[in-house]
């Protein structure tokens, strides 16, 4: 069987990132695995600008942005395999990977860094009745067929949604001579940046209609129209709101779900909020080797953030590999090793008010850095609020925002002094103060 | 006296910001909480700029479309202006990030560029 140090499952941002910074903290042979016939994930099909302005301080478009990676990862000498399909991981960390030209074949890792990204929220998680006609597409498949395969999936267009991807693709598919009529999103609020509401709807007349949704879709062969109505407050559509609109197609721009199946199959625990697995500060899941970053773990805002998170990961898993399996060869071994033996105590990340979750979510104070990064989203927009950090009922930090929105990612800094006296299993809970 | 509502894209917050315009000159600006949404309310009423992203066809490469953009921001009036203009360009393969696909688009002054490499077939 094939040997690695690091298998890296997934060549998008945060699977290119990781890879960048194992090599850099001193891995040896690190291989990425990519499904596509290319690197750089769904950066290849955002082809608008916007992206890099934390990374590299200028305002990149996404494949411009993959590019500074990949040229990264050629640089280095990092392997990379592509239309390689992952089809198992096991608790020993043997991969099984198919390809055309190798057919099934299988690697042990000493490391893996999950990297799979995400997936769109498709039309069947919805419940909208209606026949199941063509031109209903999820936002990002209608970005594939325009930006990639140069093809226009309807002239006449409704979406649902105000993701960042609906609202990018209502200005693409306007751009490219169709009509979006309107985006209609089920929230009082969009899901996407301010900043995509102006440039992407405001600026081609585009209406945005919150609080309301698609409750019927007609057509039986293709799409023919579909009907809106506004919604109260728990959802539910309010009679008498109808509003019928003609239209081909419909595009779904109603939330991103991390990609999981391979990380089940290794046993590796998910966290019901974000359906990404449960990871330490070292991004490491409960499955030992195993490390997650990127969409894969939690759905980010901005791919800057999953380059600063993979960079984490792929400088962990080197470090796992180097400090505390060359000395030992740990294969077919069961029980922990001496790395996770170490670790004294473990804090306890607990979200509440209005916090929906933490990334990482455990804390092990012997392992963690100076600054420790802790992301997480909100579940409303709050005003003139604060992020108050407690650590068993002491107060460590007092943060005013003046503003903060689900749809974008918030961060903190734990300072590792905090950490100097704590008990075994401590709790630290990270909750939003409104004034 | 001339009087324009936009809302600010600097931060989620969105404040809804009034100027007050005598011809291109920017009497006030008001509604903003921070001197970002002052910067953006100026530039925006007198000159919206962006940057236009799209692809154009490849002749002879391993992909069928090139993404690409324009080098620097043009005024907001002449995207559509641009997008004609990149209508029937076609580039030749290989491309390489960087590339000036189109010079001078739609009498802007600025170059269409192309955003990824693409080799040829």
């Amino acid at each position: 069987m094939e040997q690695y140090e690091i298998v890296i499952i997934g060549g998008g941002p945060a699977g290119l990132a990781a890879a960048v910074s194992a090599r850099n903290a001193g891995a040896g042979q690190i291989l990425i695995l990519e499904r596509d016939k290319e690197l750089g994930g769904i950066l290849n099909q955002c082809i608008h600008n916007g992206f890099g302005l934390h990374t590299f301080k200028e305002e990149l478009t996404g494949p411009e942005y993959a590019a500074r990676f990949i040229s990264q990862v050629e640089e280095l000498g990092i392997e990379y395999r592509l239309h390689t399909m992952v089809m198992d991981i096991d608790r020993k960390k043997v991969i099984t990977a198919m390809s055309r030209e190798k057919g099934m074949y299988q690697i042990q890792a000493k490391a893996v860094i999950l990297a799979m990204g995400c997936r769109e929220r498709p039309r069947g998680a919805l419940n909208i009745p209606g026949y199941r006609p063509a031109g209903i597409y999820s936002a990002g498949t209608a970005q594939r067929l325009v930006n990639i395969e140069g093809l226009l999936p309807g002239r006449k267009v409704v979406i649902l949604g105000s993701g960042d991807i609906g609202l990018i693709m209502a200005r693409r598919m306007t751009m490219e001579g169709a009509s979006v009529q309107v985006v209609a999103e089920l929230m009082p609020y969009s899901g996407g940046l301010k900043r995509n509401i102006v440039q992407c709807l405001d600026d081609f007349g585009i209406p945005l209609k919150l609080s309301h949704t698609v409750i019927d879709i007609k057509g039986k062969e293709r799409v023919e129209g579909i009907t809106l109505a506004a919604v109260d407050e728990k959802g539910v559509p309010i009679p008498g709101t109808e509003e019928e609109y003609e239209c081909d197609t419909l595009l779904l721009s109603v939330g991103l779900i991390p990609e999981n199946e391979l990380s089940s199959q290794i046993g590796v625990t998910l966290n019901p909020v974000t359906s990404g697995p449960i990871v330490d500060e070292s991004l490491e899941t409960d499955v030992e080797g195993v490390f997650a970053c990127g969409n894969v773990l939690h759905v980010h805002d901005l791919v800057d953030f999953v380059s600063e998170e993979a960079a984490a990961a792929g400088k962990n898993a080197a470090r796992y590999v180097d400090k505390f399996l060359k000395k030992e060869n740990i294969y077919g071994k069961e029980e922990a090793d001496p790395y996770h033996g170490q670790s004294q105590a473990a804090v306890s990340l607990i979200p509440t008010g209005g916090v929906r979750y933490t990334v990482p979510s455990i804390i092990h104070p012997d392992r963690m850095q100076e600054e420790q990064v802790v992301r997480f989203r909100v579940g409303r927009v709050y005003y003139n609020c604060y992020i108050n950090v407690y650590l068993n009922g002491e107060r460590l930090l007092h943060r005013k925002r003046p503003v903060m929105a689900p749809g974008e990612m918030e961060q903190i800094k734990l300072k590792e002094s905090w950490f100097a006296n704590v008990p075994k299993n401590a709790e630290m809970t990270i909750q939003i103060e409104e004034a | 006296m001339e009087k324009k509502e936009l809302v600010c894209i600097g931060c989620p917050m969105g404040c809804v910001m009034q100027v007050e315009m005598e011809g291109e000159e920017v009497l006030s600006v008001s509604g903003n909480t921070c001197t970002k949404g002052e910067r953006y309310a100026r530039k925006e009423v007198t000159d919206p700029t962006r940057i236009v992203t799209t692809t154009v066809k490849v002749k002879n490469g391993t992909a069928e479309r090139v993404p690409v953009k324009t080098k620097s921001d043009i005024p907001k009036g002449k995207i559509f202006g641009c997008l004609r203009a990149l209508k029937n360009v076609e580039a030749i393969a290989p491309v390489r990030i960087g590339d000036v696909i189109l010079k001078n688009v739609a009498g802007t002054g600025v170059d269409i560029v192309a955003t990824k490499d693409v080799e040829a077939r």
